[in-house]
């Protein structure tokens, strides 16, 4: 996994979110043994607590569970990591918007920005 | 579980000199603590304490429990500021040293870690570049298995690959009954790897919190508030 920190936010948040992504992207697919806590904040370069909290936060989600001396595995219940994407595609739809609507854009711009005006998708239906 | 160090309004003169003032703190087992704080606002002085190099004006310091002694010294593993092991040794002699002094040195897993860093094994420790001296004297420090790793200024002056394998070198070694405190002022190198931060301020503890707990009660890293708090 490939890990990216914002300086605005905290660390275990940001923990949460990009394993998540991983999630759901398949990355890490259902049913998949996690690393240790430790190699896991190794390769993240963080503190073993704050991936420890984070480990912790996604089990309280239902989207990883522990096995006694088994270690970590992502969920087989594909119906947790479904709505856990929902959540995420609302969140960064959110997101997108607001930083159009800080820039001026309307709805009807978004929706051209996004998919392309009528004319342009008549053209490309023809 | 107790705790690793305290202190109980700690104070250091150096004649007119307030190096530390009515000090109170207390770090937990397990955690990763940034001792942080601009040139001359105490650090090096609440390390030397913490290991007995100095006595305090009064208050009072604890580690495990104890008052800085004999048993205090076999618990606590110390990086100081700069480097001060024999330059005529080898990384073996080196080792060999470190297992005469310290009960709890890990020969093998120092030997591990030294093997992977590819030394000549003829070359002595001044003969060694600035960064391979940082990381033969850091893997000396942390293969022992102490309670308290007190780390002054561990990745100054090096390269951010060698920052990289200092910072993993810590991570990878300490474990739950342990803690490790960190001075530097290179905070945004370090502040992932933290669980705490004290700020330090002309001899006074100004702020301990956790890193988290900053970042997301002022949206901003610890560096950027350090930033602001510490502005000349």
């Amino acid at each position: 996994m490939v890990w990216v920190f914002e300086n605005d936010q905290p660390i275990y948040t940001q923990l949460v979110d990009q394993i998540k992504v991983a999630i759901v992207s398949g990355e890490l697919p259902p049913g998949a043994r996690m690393s240790a806590v430790r190699e896991l904040s190794l390769e993240a370069g963080v503190n073993p607590n704050t991936m420890q909290r984070a480990l912790q936060q996604l089990e309280r989600e239902g989207l990883v569970y522990a096995q006694r001396s088994a270690g970590r595995f992502v969920t087989e219940d594909t119906a947790v990591i479904a709505r856990v994407r929902e959540a995420l595609a609302a969140e960064r739809v959110r997101r997108f918007r607001d930083a159009m609507r800080a820039l001026g854009c309307t709805e009807e711009e978004m929706r051209t920005l996004l998919f392309g005006s009528r004319e342009e998708e008549n053209g490309n239906l023809s | 579980m107790e705790t690793c160090l305290e202190c109980r309004d700690l104070s250091k003169r150096f004649g007119s000199v307030q190096a530390l003032d009515g000090v109170t703190l207390s770090i937990a087992p397990g955690r990763v603590v940034g001792l942080l704080g601009p040139n001359g606002s105490g650090k090096t002085t609440l390390i030397k304490l913490a290991n007995g190099l100095l006595t305090p004006s009064s208050g009072e310091i604890r580690i495990c429990g104890a008052l800085p002694g004999k048993e205090t010294k076999a618990v606590v593993s110390y990086l100081p500021d700069r480097p001060c092991l024999p330059e005529w040794m080898s990384a073996d002699e080196l080792m060999d040293y470190f297992a005469d002094f310290f009960e709890d040195f890990d020969r093998a897993r120092a030997a591990d870690m030294m093997a992977r860093l590819r030394l000549n094994p003829h070359m002595k420790y001044g003969q060694m570049s600035k960064g391979t001296r940082e990381k033969v004297q850091l893997i000396l420090v942390m293969s022992r298995r102490a309670r308290l790793y007190l780390l002054d200024e561990p990745i100054g002056g090096v390269d951010p690959a060698t920052r990289d394998y200092i910072l993993d070198t810590i991570i990878r070694n300490y474990d739950e009954s342990a803690s490790v405190l960190i001075s530097t002022h290179l905070i945004s190198d370090v502040e992932n790897v933290l669980d705490d931060v004290i700020f330090l301020r002309e001899g006074r503890v100004t702020m301990q919190a956790s890193v988290d707990d900053i970042r997301a009660q002022y949206g901003k890293s610890v560096d950027a508030l350090f930033r602001e708090v510490f502005r000349c």
